[in-house]
């Protein structure tokens, strides 16, 4: 099928579904939004895992689609134009379902696949402690293993668990060998979150949503056959994880961003903003940064691409997010003092929650100082910074 | 979908990245200075010899008929090591203009020209504005068979390695595209800030001229041809950002001070890193407008490039230090570079000015 008539099914399946009931879900749940209409937003799962729209990049064997990284896109791009909700499911299909199918047994695969493909079980992300943001190896989370039972009793707290409140499972970097430091001796385990010993406390971010939370264990179990790869393989495993969510999300997570630029164009002319010299010129630098950022990312899904433009892509996250934070602030002074108030216009509080929420932008998935450093040491060959004693994490 | 440079693409760029490396270093760039920043050597090398400038001459001119991109993808080399030879002017601003405006064997003759490695000059009226056309024209009258040009055109750049020089002007009361002959024209050396890349001032005295445009002057074509040259200097920009950033590297990567190199200090690499985002940035836009010329996307990746090339010079000049502010050292050069073409065709404010327009209307 050329990529012309699957764009034009999948327009035609959003136009068909997210309409009706899920009419309300348009445009909710993004990033400052993510606790909106959560209830909704797991049937809308389900609607999606009955059209075969889930997991479409997992191969045909695990119940995907098998598309191609060109189809993928397409397929973000189109549920992005059509205003299609933030994913309950993402954690699921795009980070921990391409993880166990690399790492996990059989018996994993058969047991945790087919719920997030159907949108019936919901993955929270337990990697960050209050000790380990940045510095992420510097994990205190412990795992003992329960000679009896074999299972693993696991005492700690992770925090940006994002939407744990929501979900069924959490996948856990715990460290696993007493004594080890940094990137050695952790282990990836894959625990229920309703289960005695965990805990789950909302975090209430500068927007005023929560979004996220710390999630306590207190000796909280993890199944003996509930190990992905080898205790002690937990980095590799870990940091294999991240690697999967690079790339096919991209573009459309461009495509919302235009729809946000096109928002602030719109109130900007409607507003009398778009007479104001400076105000003319960011909104110019922004349409120049997405159009770079546009042609940035097809330069980076190519397949195969030169080893120059490899390094290239290490810049990609500082650069869309930092555009982005600019984009919050740029909402803002295009609505000027009516921003600052309440409003009844959504418009209003949608700009208010890009305002604050893009502050996270550059602080989540790398800040930008680390974001710096990968740049200069791994794109530019500079030294490495040096290390604290007794730490040999990695950036 | 994707936007992958061909393997025939990367070929002819890391060819003329290794041979500009070879012929184009610090030594013979100051050769090339006390020459009037022209390296005649260089220019029949890559003019001659390589055929770089048939690129984008159509194959029935005797070019090879590629596209923008492989222009884009030359001139980001030239811009790298600064080369000091007319290729730009020649080939992204002179060549488009004779194919898209020139009509029967004048275009033939002068692509032919081109593609055989003979330089040539736009003389634009107005090349720091928007409107490169937009400035007083000189006025061409009837002489015998032929025509006569009078006028004064304040800063033709390459005009004095150029073989002939192509004059905008006004004929009949409208406007007209000339052929002028080096040989008959009167060229005035400029003290200009760019040690590598010349202009000259030109003086017209019923000077002999050949009109090559058809009996009326297409603007419409005129301009579309001019997206290559704005595109091409973009690409340009980004490449001196980028060649002088890889200076900086070097130097920073063996300078040492409190028994370290200085580019082990946090606050030297972030600011490196940073160049490097707004490198890519740049870089990107250009490739992706190479592909529509997209007049927007032009203008926008303009204004980025020309950022992008200051603000790399001037982090130049400071991570050198002492040295970065003497004679001796290169970052000046690129420096002077990123001025230069800082205002070509309008400052990067005026490129920004023509997306705002198209996103929200003219300015009150």
């Amino acid at each position: 099928m050329s990529l012309e008539l699957f764009r034009a099914e999948i327009a035609g399946w959003m136009a068909a579904n997210l309409t009706g009931r899920f009419a309300p879900l348009v445009d909710r749940g993004h990033a400052g939004d993510g606790d909106a209409l959560p209830e909704l937003r797991k049937e809308w799962e389900r609607r999606l895992a009955e059209g075969g729209w889930t997991c479409p990049g997992w191969p045909r064997e695990h119940g995907g689609r098998g598309l191609s990284v060109a189809e993928q896109v397409v397929f973000q791009e189109e549920y992005a134009r059509a205003g299609g909700p933030g994913r309950l499911g993402h954690i699921g299909e795009g980070l921990l379902g391409p993880t166990l199918i690399a790492f996990g047994n059989e018996d994993q695969k058969r047991r945790f696949l087919p719920g997030i493909r159907e949108g019936r079980e919901f993955w929270a992300q337990g990697y960050s402690e209050p000790d380990a943001g940045s510095d992420l190896a510097n994990i205190r989370t412990r795992a003992r293993r329960d000679p009896q039972t074999g299972d693993w009793q696991v005492t700690g707290q992770k925090v940006w668990t994002s939407l744990a409140h929501l979900s069924d499972w959490i996948f856990v970097l715990a460290r696993c060998e007493e004594g080890s430091v940094g990137p050695k001796g952790l282990i990836f385990l894959l625990m229920k979150l309703d289960q005695p010993g965990v805990e789950i406390r909302p975090i209430r971010q500068i927007g005023g949503g929560a979004e996220f939370n710390s999630t306590f264990f207190d000796d909280a179990r993890a199944k003996a056959g509930d190990v992905v790869g080898a205790p002690g393989d937990g980095w590799k495993i870990g940091m294999a994880l991240l690697g999967f969510e690079r790339g096919i999300s991209t573009l459309g997570q461009q495509m919302g961003f235009a729809r946000e630029l096109e928002l602030i164009v719109g109130i900007a002319r409607e507003n009398g903003a778009a007479a104001r010299p400076a105000i003319r010129a960011r909104i110019a630098r922004a349409w120049a940064g997405l159009r770079a950022m546009r042609y940035m990312a097809m330069r980076m899904l190519a397949n195969d691409p030169e080893p120059q433009v490899q390094l290239e892509s290490l810049g990609y996250k500082y650069h869309w997010s930092n555009w982005h934070r600019d984009l919050g602030r740029l909402g803002m002074d295009v609505l000027g003092f009516s921003g600052a108030i309440a409003n009844d216009d959504p418009r209003v509080e949608k700009l208010r929650q890009l305002f604050f929420f893009t502050r996270a932008d550059t602080v989540y998935g790398g800040t930008n100082e680390i974001q710096l450093n990968i740049i200069a040491e791994r794109g530019l060959g500079m030294p490495k910074e040096p290390r604290g004693p007794g730490n040999m994490g990695k950036a | 979908m994707d936007l992958k440079l061909s393997s025939d693409q990367i070929f002819m760029r890391d060819e003329a990245r290794r041979l500009l490396a070879d012929r184009a270093g610090s030594e013979q760039l100051r050769k090339a200075i006390d020459a009037g920043g022209f390296d005649a050597a260089l220019w029949k090398t890559v003019g001659a010899e390589l055929g770089w400038c048939a690129v984008a001459v159509p194959e029935d001119a005797g070019g090879l008929g590629l596209g923008n991109l492989e222009l884009a993808l030359l001139a980001e080399e030239c811009g790298r090591r600064l080369a000091p030879v007319p290729f730009w002017s020649t080939a992204c601003l002179a060549a488009p203009l004779i194919g898209a405006v020139a009509a029967g064997e004048a275009r033939e003759t002068l692509l032919a020209r081109i593609a055989a490695g003979e330089a040539a000059a736009v003389a634009m009226p107005a090349p720091a504005k928007v409107d490169p056309l937009g400035g007083e024209l000189p006025t061409a009258r009837r002489s015998g068979d032929g025509w006569a040009i009078d006028g004064v055109v304040p800063a033709v750049i390459d005009g004095a390695s150029a073989a002939y020089i192509l004059v905008p002007a006004s004929a009949d009361g409208g406007l007209a595209l000339f052929a002028v002959e080096r040989a008959d024209a009167t060229l005035e050396t400029l003290d200009g800030i760019d040690l590598l890349r010349p202009a000259a001032r030109l003086v017209l005295a019923g000077t002999k001229a050949a009109r090559i445009d058809a009996e009326r002057l297409d603007r419409t074509a005129f301009d579309a041809a001019l997206l290559s040259a704005r595109l091409t200097l973009a690409a340009e920009q980004v490449g001196a950002a980028q060649g002088v950033l890889d200076m900086t590297l070097a130097y920073i990567a063996e300078r040492m001070q409190f028994g370290r190199t200085i580019a082990s200090f946090q606050a030297v690499k972030h600011r490196c890193a940073l160049l490097l985002v707004e490198i890519v940035e740049a870089r990107s836009l250009v490739y992706g407008a190479a592909q529509g010329l997209d007049p927007l996307e032009i203008a926008a990746a303009g204004a980025l490039a020309s950022q992008v090339a200051f603000r790399a010079a001037e982090e130049a000049i400071q991570l050198h230090g002492g040295v970065g502010n003497t004679w001796e050292y290169d970052p000046h050069l690129y420096f002077r570079r990123a001025q230069a073409t800082a205002n070509l065709f309008g400052s990067a404010d005026e490129k920004l000015a023509l997306v705002a327009d198209a996103l929200l209307g003219a300015a009150a």
